[in-house]
């Protein structure tokens, strides 16, 4: 349980560039895996998912700019209106950056619910712009926010391992 | 939060508050700008060049699942599948020969009535690619863009009937709206009573709802719809749907009508695209224009 104790900063690892790189483009390529169907409706955003999490992390090194460049990738991706992820994205480094220094003081399971409002507000944005665009809203959309959530200790743990092993090699 | 973070040591530039407003309103500017006056469609096949690489390479792990288990096809039955496809052929052909004769026929009897002559359009196959990963979204990439001459406007099927239609064309890649997205509408008519309306995409199942069809209206259970072509953009007489339920309610003036699609709408590996049709004569002017339907789209 050394993980669910410890209250060290973790802004106080190295991380490399390279590394947030490479975690951003794995979650665009983890989202765009052909889901269909009831596993579309599952799948978590990895992309809101690791961005959500160096804005908490490496508030200095990923902000809200560099969210929203990202999120304009992800509309040309899904071919969605342009912007529509960019508008959410911004929201949820904005989140990220405001709750950075309160989360740090939290456990991972404390953690969890305050990740889980701030999923809920960008899911609800997106949702809201697909219903201005569309006129309809699709209630198993939301589903999605819940396995972001759940993925939220499995990652935040990943991360910080791969983080200290690299200090530790170094 | 403790005062620590009003004092600021160093310049980080501008404040959360204010890159939240300023990055919202570019979104904004930008969704508005696309909605509206679709301007960023240059903007946005440059960006795809850029990130299609990683939907290729998302796309590549079922792929190649896909080429291993046609790899490992038993040689029996890629027999018996040779045997079948040639047996079909043999009747295809035979089919094709009557129908040139048809064709013939028709062409005659059209020139003798001072017809127009239907309208010639060629094929060109594409291989599905992608399929969007969006809950909203009835949206697939096929393999040819504008590198191959496909437009925005083409119409997309397979063998059996209507598929979709190209909506946006990037150099190497289109994007194919289904007929099932929600409220695309394909112009058609019921093959057996002639019947002229609107079939419109439901959304999120694999449906398709037919609107304002009056409680009266000749339609049957099992009916097939063709597209009608007075549109000017779908070729005329291609299927597009069956008829799977009427529900007729006394206190309604419309009866409520569902249909399936005649093609296999999600299931091909590849596709046809149609070219595109003559220009049909413009619309007259100084009539009113309130008959137009929208959500037809150009």
């Amino acid at each position: 349980m050394i993980f669910f104790n410890q209250n060290r900063p973790e802004t106080l690892y190295q991380v490399s560039n390279i590394f947030i790189l490479t975690s951003i483009l794995l979650a665009l390529f983890l989202n765009s895996l052909p889901w269909e169907g009831i596993w579309l409706m599952l799948r978590p955003d990895f992309v809101a998912l690791v961005l959500l999490y160096w804005c908490m992390h490496k508030p200095l090194r990923i902000g809200i700019g560099l969210s929203w460049l990202v999120g304009i990738f992800a509309d040309v991706a899904n071919a969605s209106l342009f912007g529509q992820h960019a508008l959410t994205y911004t929201l949820l480094a904005f989140c990220g950056l405001i709750l950075h220094r309160r989360l740090q003081l939290f456990t991972f399971r404390q953690q969890t619910s305050q990740v889980f409002a701030v999923f809920l507000l960008t899911y609800t944005l997106f949702a809201l712009i697909n219903w201005q665009e569309n006129g309809c809203i699709t209630w198993l959309y939301f589903i999605g926010c819940l396995t972001s959530t759940l993925l939220w200790i499995p990652i935040s743990i990943m991360f910080q391992e791969i983080q200290r092993r690299s200090v530790a090699r170094r | 939060m403790d005062g620590t973070q009003s004092i600021r040591f160093f310049n980080r530039g501008p404040s959360p508050a204010a890159r939240l407003a300023f990055f919202s309103a570019l979104s904004l500017l930008l969704m508005f700008l696309d909605a509206r006056y679709q301007y960023l469609e240059s903007t946005r096949s440059v960006l795809s060049v850029i990130v299609s690489p990683i939907q290729r390479l998302a796309t590549l792990p079922s792929t190649l699942v896909q080429q291993a288990s046609e790899f490992f096809v038993v040689q029996g039955q890629l027999i018996d599948d040779n045997q079948l496809l040639q047996r079909q052929h043999q009747h295809d052909a035979a089919q094709l020969s009557q129908l040139q004769a048809l064709q013939q026929e028709n062409l005659r009897l059209r020139a003798l009535l001072n017809l127009p002559k239907p309208d010639n359009f060629s094929l060109q196959t594409v291989e599905v690619v992608y399929a969007e990963p969006d809950v909203f979204k009835r949206k697939i990439l096929v393999n040819k863009g504008t590198d191959m001459q496909i437009e925005p406007g083409q119409i997309v099927m397979d063998e059996r009937g209507i598929v979709g239609q190209v909506t946006r064309v990037y150099p190497w890649l289109s994007e194919v709206t289904l007929i099932t997205e929600k409220n695309h509408a394909v112009p058609v008519q019921v093959l057996r009573s002639g019947l002229r309306t609107i079939v419109f995409g439901a959304g999120d199942t694999s449906q398709l709802a037919l609107r304002y069809i009056p409680a009266s209206a000749d339609i049957k259970q099992g009916d097939i719809l063709v597209t009608s072509g007075v549109d000017g953009i779908y070729p005329a007489n291609i299927p597009v749907a069956r008829i799977k339920t009427i529900e007729r309610d006394p206190t309604l003036p419309f009866a409520h009508v569902t249909s399936l699609p005649v093609a296999g709408v999600d299931q091909h590996r590849h596709l046809l695209i149609l070219s595109t049709l003559p220009k049909r004569p413009s619309r007259p002017t100084g009539q009113p224009e309130n008959s137009s339907h929208k959500g037809i789209r150009q």
